[in-house]
């Protein structure tokens, strides 16, 4: 197990130097996947979409108390109003998004034009301006609730990250990405993979860390300690303060690239969004 | 800050005394109230949190990522090796996960001082 951690850490630095051809990113899904496996040899993969509820016990039944009336419900049902609403041009998401609403599993996906990782809130927000509608904030607020209408109706699609082989633009986001995962950061000197790859099952205080495998499946949550929802990038945001890093902007470029290359980690995944955390 | 210096004062003004007396070796001037001082800045979050990570006697609600603290004086051969490890861990282990208290400056020199002569004591 020390083996395959200290692997995996190879494959970052490896990967954080120089984004060469050795270190593909399925290489790295297989370990990463591998690395859960190992640890908790009675834990289906299917499970870990549940996040640490997969395995702990004690947390588990109060998070199933909870999710009997579940707390984000009244997002759901405002996400919907949302979707449904025609913007002030006469025209809906719909219009930009002829799929949907269940399109959240064709997200991160690379946008070749603009050279870049788009996401579920930044491709809403663009067909929102492009309708002259006003962007919606990235953390906190109604983004959650269209995202949680949409994460809703995409529920058993599976993850399916994919990094396109004709732009060496989109394995660069990846490497980045990678590489954010693996830096320790902040004055308590904390990377990512410490906490939730490293000492995942661990417990901190009495908080059990839970594993990075399945962290993007359920987004966006409703989280006890907030008293409301928030985006992936609100909870990395906290996952930063924690260590006393300086946060990055949600949906800038590091959080776009984390996300890319934590969601692949979960390739093969279903999504469960959204979701219910302490 | 007004409150370590004092503190600090105090502690010189006993190691001068116990030089002069030469009753008690300079290594012991640590008496209770450092120990005790120390003790509140392992427990306290936004200080040590030592027990964020390490189960130690008196502490509750303690993780378990890190090893137990006990028997400190037969793992660590002096005060001044613990004080290197506290204030660096990644020099003895690079992938260690405990914050570099002095490096990184979380603890001043002095608090890190305090937070030895405790953990020295268990």
């Amino acid at each position: 197990m020390k083996h395959l951690l200290k692997k995996i850490a190879m494959l970052a630095v490896a990967g954080g130097i120089a984004a060469s051809a050795q270190a593909s990113p399925e290489a790295d899904r297989e370990a990463f996947q591998n690395f859960y496996k190992n640890r908790f040899t009675n834990v289906p993969m299917e499970e870990y979409p549940n996040g640490v509820y997969s395995i702990d016990p004690v947390g588990r039944e109060n998070w199933e108390a909870i999710e009997e009336f579940s707390p984000y419900e009244t997002f759901i049902d405002d996400g919907q109003e949302m979707w449904e609403k025609p913007f002030a041009n006469g025209k809906t998401y719909k219009d930009c998004f002829a799929d949907g609403p269940a399109i959240a599993g064709i997200y991160p996906l690379w946008d070749k034009k603009n050279g870049m990782v788009m996401t579920l809130p930044l491709a809403l927000n663009k067909c929102r301006e492009a309708n002259g509608e006003k962007p919606l904030k990235y953390k906190k607020g109604a983004i959650n609730a269209i995202t949680s209408y949409i994460a809703f109706a995409s529920r058993g699609q599976k993850t399916n990250v994919i990094i396109p082989k004709d732009d060496p633009r989109a394995l660069e986001a990846y490497e980045k990405g990678k590489k954010f995962y693996y830096t320790r950061r902040g004055q308590l000197n904390f990377s990512c993979a410490n906490c939730h790859l490293q000492n995942a099952g661990m417990s901190i205080r009495s908080e059990v860390l839970g594993p990075a495998l399945g962290h993007t499946t359920h987004f966006p949550i409703y989280r006890s300690k907030w008293g409301g929802m928030g985006t992936l990038h609100r909870r990395v945001t906290g996952c930063n303060k924690q260590v006393r890093a300086k946060p990055f902007k949600a949906q800038g470029e590091q959080y776009r690239n984390l996300e890319y290359f934590l969601t692949y980690m979960s390739n093969g995944l279903e999504l469960n969004g959204p979701g219910a955390r302490k | 800050m007004t409150m370590s210096t004092k503190l600090l004062g105090i502690t010189s003004a006993g190691v001068l005394l116990a030089g002069q007396l030469a009753l008690v070796p300079v290594a012991s001037a640590a008496g209770p109230s450092m120990v005790e001082e120390g003790k509140n800045i392992a427990f306290t979050r936004k200080k040590g949190n030592c027990l964020a990570c390490h189960i130690m006697a008196g502490g509750k609600a303690a993780g378990n990522i890190a090893p137990p603290l006990g028997a400190m004086q037969s793992r660590f051969k002096s005060k001044a090796e613990l004080k290197a490890q506290i204030a660096d861990a990644t020099v003895k282990n690079p992938e260690t996960s405990m914050p570099p208290f002095g490096r990184h400056k979380i603890l001043s020199d002095t608090e890190i001082d305090k937070v030895v002569d405790f953990v020295w004591s268990l």
